[in-house]
């Protein structure tokens, strides 16, 4: 790891003073969970490390005339353990839960669940984010590509999205909102995550001047529900999930979104399955179908066709998981 | 004291420590964290060292160029491992190291050095056979019988392909230790198998006479076969100390280090056919297979494995060279492929011939050295694993997604006990201390000892202090092939019986008795069978005045004396549910029932199956070596990718240790490495079951299971 200045903020506005104008300036320590990884081998090398922990107006969870803020220094056992969570979003409760140890969701954050860097094993080694050969091959198409993106991956970005709360966020139609010394903003969940075409560029909207601080889930009644496709019981990353929320009238659906992740550079927002849903029922063949409209746009790699079939089990069973309800 | 002293086990009726399962004696200090491992040793004025090592699978150095390295803070000595013109042949191997004040700043400095290659070209995956080119090395055919008339004469024939992976041992406590050289002598800490032998494959790279290595360890954090001697990165931890001035060194490997290049398992892969006659009865086997064990290839899993008597034969195995490292020893080597291929072969014959393999495997049991055994424990893990009742032909028929299946595995194994001397000191103020140069490979080995020295000298566990861990103690072999408490448990008892007879020649005369009349039970030496005339273990102690009696005991590997033995066999069963649509297997249960000798603590016994099983559980559905075609390198070196089960992944594990007379009177008969064995074969034989289909390669991630159940469907 390399050396760093190590910085305590008690301030949002001290905090934001200590960031740069350019990525490997400064790196922003939450939960550590992902950061303190990256340096110890040498992925990031920031010059200064912010630790945000201590930055109170950064944590919390309260209701608000907007809906629900979550703070971005919230862990995700905070977060696992609220019951206005449970009751209401339960699609955001699963997400947290399915991460699987005590000791990461006791120490990672909704604002680094949001910021950590994609686990593609060639990005982990050093060869980039959109990583090629000395001969400028594509390695991840050209290689190996289990774990990789089925969807959105016509271009360089063949990673995809880390985000364990980002399809949620996503489908439930959260804003997430940024401070820098210019002050706020806000960006939808879903233009939150963006997919980097050149190098240098990074996989969310977060500049590196700016801060994530919080979250904010609109108040809607929903039926939600997450399903996440993992072969370990135990500290394993998910295959394939589905995050979908229904907005129902009667027995029948007047809206859907339907999200997927680990299957693209971004949250997947499957827009079209969602809206066929309208007008209809969800029953295990009307989830079926919607399933395969979902990832009717798939283009496996390589080596990684199969997880077409385990994201659309994914979005099959949250529907139905959904329909069942919990609230 | 009589000539030749009878050393021979108590029975069974009078054991008073044998047989117990006391909770092991340094399990406190383990779970607490007070056990101190070799790389808990800090020592005032350590240098850290850190490897910069080879990013290419196959290279030739043209220019290395430490001078920014050595000017990095904090440095104190570096030192170039493969000089210039050095042709790698994998990627992770050692190209030069650093010593310096931090960790961090030898990492730092290491990144520094500028290492220049020509890249040369490599291969490093060997599971398709027709990519590898002229890396495969064809082994002449082995013909028994005459298998192709055989196989004109079987009423079935049954043929399948089956692959098990490279897997890396994955030691939580990676490899490495701490060296102080000053002047001519050498202490060392290492991370080993073998505390009294490892300053011998020190010494000739360092050349320092082994006489003046001195080395230390309380406690291993896993070796599995891959820690006999001294690496070459332990002798580059000894000359960084040397040129740092004797300071001591610490360099244990880091984890993408660790994985890549300190020890796998070899890949074995076959093409077997079966013949048989149509009541199940196996008349023929051939096989042609390939594995990897690295650069210097692969040998052939030994099959067919246990029934290796089948009349008719045709082998044939090719060795495959791959630029990645090489393989070391992997709990009961070559033993779990050999078992995969062979148990899947006859499984799947079982189902051309859709017979139980239950049947199948006992039927064809007279080809394997342990008959009656065997068919006893298949007859016993059925009953065990409700197989009547579960087992079902190939494809459970059942509504939903998730499917059921039972499956069977065969394991056998050696054991024995290796070559161990003991040292039992007795003084006069009643205290005893027991000492051999061995380790303690977290089987329970002190325990044993304690046990074991407890029982022959009529005391309490906690009277007597056993010390193993360092070689200036009474040598003992390396923990390997399961032959340590075989070893350990016969030197201590026979140390013991010598010390007592000893303190029976100084009580012997108080009592107005020959020492031949004595016996020691609870604390008392006493006329045998009369309590009434004794003296207490302290008060005889006191008569030896200021001597103290010191003993010793060896283990004698070519005449154990009826101490300990050999030869093991068991049967292990799997029930797996399989969920059709994601492809992901869950455990519900693992029976396994293991044949072993006399046990002496039936819980470490125990928990030595439930290593073995989860070791066995982590590479049938996750553990493999992810290498890439293009970069030549281990994608998978750290724990997000390379898998290894969790507590939620194991299932119900049932173990049932056969521990009637007949198992008791063979004597001691290691249990390390036979319950490792035969998982993956049990636990593909019941996906098999569950499915209908073969998931022909291990492990069985979704992505196979997946593609085997598009086989079936097509």
């Amino acid at each position: 790891m390399q050396a760093f200045e190590y910085a305590n903020p008690a301030t949002l506005a001290d905090a934001i003073a200590l960031l740069g104008a350019s990525w490997g300036e400064a790196g922003v320590l939450a939960g550590g969970t992902d950061l303190i990884g990256l340096m110890k081998d040498y992925i990031e090398m920031p010059k200064r490390v912010v630790n945000v922990k201590g930055i109170k107006e950064l944590g919390g969870i309260r209701k608000t005339g907007a809906g629900l803020r979550i703070g971005a220094t919230v862990t995700m056992e905070e977060l696992v353990e609220n019951a206005e969570i449970r009751k209401l979003y339960p699609s955001l409760h699963t997400a947290a839960a399915n991460i699987t140890s005590p000791q990461i969701r006791n120490m990672g954050t909704v604002g680094g669940d949001l910021c950590q860097r994609p686990r593609c094993w060639y990005y982990r080694q050093g060869f980039g984010l959109l990583p090629k050969d000395p001969k400028g091959q594509e390695l991840v198409a050209n290689g190996e590509n289990r774990y990789h993106a089925i969807l959105g991956n016509a271009g360089p970005a063949k990673f995809v999205s880390a985000s364990s709360l980002g399809p949620a966020l996503v489908a439930l139609g959260a804003r997430v909102k940024l401070a820098s010394a210019k002050g706020p903003r806000e960006v939808p969940a879903e233009k939150f995550f963006v997919t980097p075409a050149a190098d240098g560029a990074r996989e969310i909207a977060l500049q590196p001047n700016e801060i994530l601080t919080e979250i904010i889930i609109p108040a809607a009644a929903t039926r939600n529900a997450t399903y996440e496709v993992r072969q370990k019981d135990a500290l394993d990353w998910p295959l394939a999930t589905a995050s979908v929320v229904l907005r129902m009238k009667g027995s029948t659906v007047s809206g859907a979104r339907i999200v997927l992740g680990h299957v693209a550079p971004t949250p997947w927002l499957a827009e079209q399955a969602g809206t066929a849903l309208a007008g209809k029922a969800i029953t295990p063949e009307s989830a079926e179908a919607a399933a395969k409209a979902a990832l009717a746009g798939a283009t496996p790699l390589s080596g990684n066709a199969y997880k077409v079939q385990l994201a659309r089990v994914a979005v099959k069973r949250a529907l139905l998981e959904a329909a069942r309800g919990r609230a | 004291m009589a000539e030749t002293p009878n050393y021979a086990w108590p029975p069974r009726e009078k054991r008073r420590q044998i047989g117990k399962s006391p909770t092991r004696i340094d399990g406190p200090a383990k779970a607490s964290g007070k056990a101190k491992y070799s790389s808990d040793v800090n020592l005032p004025g350590m240098l850290h060292a850190a490897l910069l090592t080879c990013p290419h699978a196959h290279a030739r150095i043209t220019a290395i160029d430490t001078s920014a390295a050595e000017k990095s803070p904090g440095v104190a000595a570096v030192h170039v491992i493969s000089p210039v013109g050095t042709e790698i042949q994998w990627s992770g191997t050692e190209v030069a190291a650093v010593a310096a004040t931090t960790e961090n700043q030898a990492r730092d400095a290491a990144r520094q050095i500028k290492v220049q290659y020509e890249v040369l070209p490599h291969v490093v995956r060997e599971e398709d056979l027709s990519k590898v080119g002229n890396r495969a090395k064809a082994a002449g055919e082995q013909i028994t019988g005459d298998p192709d008339q055989a196989f004109k004469e079987a009423d079935v024939v049954s043929e399948g392909e089956y692959g098990i992976p490279v897997v890396a041992h994955s030691c939580l406590e990676p490899h490495g230790g701490v060296l102080h050289w000053q002047g001519d002598k050498v202490t060392y800490w290492p991370s080993t198998q073998f505390v009294s032998g490892i300053a011998g494959t020190l010494a000739p790279n360092i050349k320092v006479p082994v006489a003046n290595i001195r080395v230390h360890q309380e406690h291993i954090g896993g070796g599995f076969g891959s820690k006999f001697g001294a690496d070459r990165w332990d002798a580059v931890s000894a000359l960084l100390s040397q040129k740092a001035g004797g300071k001591p060194v610490k360099l244990f490997l880091d984890r993408a280090t660790e994985l890549n290049i300190a020890g796998n398992r070899p890949s074995a892969y076959s093409k077997i056919k079966l013949g048989a006659k149509k009541d199940g009865t196996i008349t023929v086997w051939q096989s042609q297979s390939w594995a990897s064990g690295g650069f210097t290839g692969g040998g052939m899993p030994p099959t067919p494995y246990v029934y290796t008597n089948i009349p008719n034969k045709r082998i044939n195995h090719t060795s495959v060279s791959i630029n990645a490292a090489g393989q070391r020893a992997w709990r009961a080597p070559n033993s779990q492929q050999a078992s995969y291929l062979t148990c899947s072969a006859i499984e799947d014959l079982a189902a051309a011939l859709k017979m139980d393999p239950m049947e199948v495997f006992a039927k064809n049991a007279g080809y394997t050295p342990r008959a009656e055994t065997y068919r006893a424990q298949l007859a016993k893990a059925a009953e065990l694993s409700d197989w009547k009742r579960l087992w079902h032909q190939r494809g459970d028929a059942g509504a939903g997604p998730v499917k059921r299946g039972l499956g069977i595995g065969v394991n056998a194994w050696g054991g024995g006990g290796h070559a161990s001397q003991c040292r039992t000191t007795i003084n006069p103020d009643g205290s005893v201390m027991v000492e051999i140069g061995v380790q303690d490979l977290g089987t329970g080995t002190r325990t044993v000892i304690n046990q074991v020295a407890a029982e022959t000298l009529g005391l309490p566990l906690n009277a007597i202090a056993v010390r193993i861990g360092d070689n200036s103690l009474p040598p003992s072999g390396a923990s390997g092939g399961s032959t340590t408490v075989g070893g350990v448990s016969s030197s201590t008892r026979k140390s013991c019986v010598n010390a007592l007879a000893k303190l029976f020649d100084v009580a012997a005369p108080a009592l107005g008795l020959q020492p031949d009349q004595l016996e020691v039970v609870d604390g008392r030496i006493q006329q045998k069978d009369n309590p009434a005339k004794s003296i207490t273990w302290q008060a005889a102690c006191r008569k030896m005045g200021t001597s103290k009696i010191s003993e010793m005991g060896a283990n004698d590997p070519r005449n154990p004396g009826g101490l300990n033995s050999s030869g093991v066999g068991g049967i292990q069963v799997a029930d797996v549910s399989v969920d059709t649509e994601t492809g992901i297997v869950k455990l519900n249960k693992f029976v396994a029932v293991q044949d072993c000798g006399l046990i002496i603590n039936p819980k470490l016994a125990e928990s030595q199956c439930y290593g073995g099983i989860i070791m066995g559980i982590c590479t049938a559905l996750y553990e493999e070596r992810v290498m890439d075609p293009a970069t030549g390198i281990m994608l998978n070196h750290n724990y997000d990718t390379y898998k290894l089960a969790g507590i939620g992944d194991i299932g119900e594990i049932v173990v049932h240790l056969e521990m009637e007379p007949q198992h008791d009177s063979r004597g001691v008969i290691g249990l390390g490495e036979p319950p490792a064995i035969g998982i993956q074969a049990a636990i593909g034989n019941a996906v098999a079951n569950a499915l209908g289909v073969r998931v022909r390669n291990m492990p069985m991630t979704p992505d196979r299971v997946l593609a085997a159940l598009e086989r079936r469907n097509a």
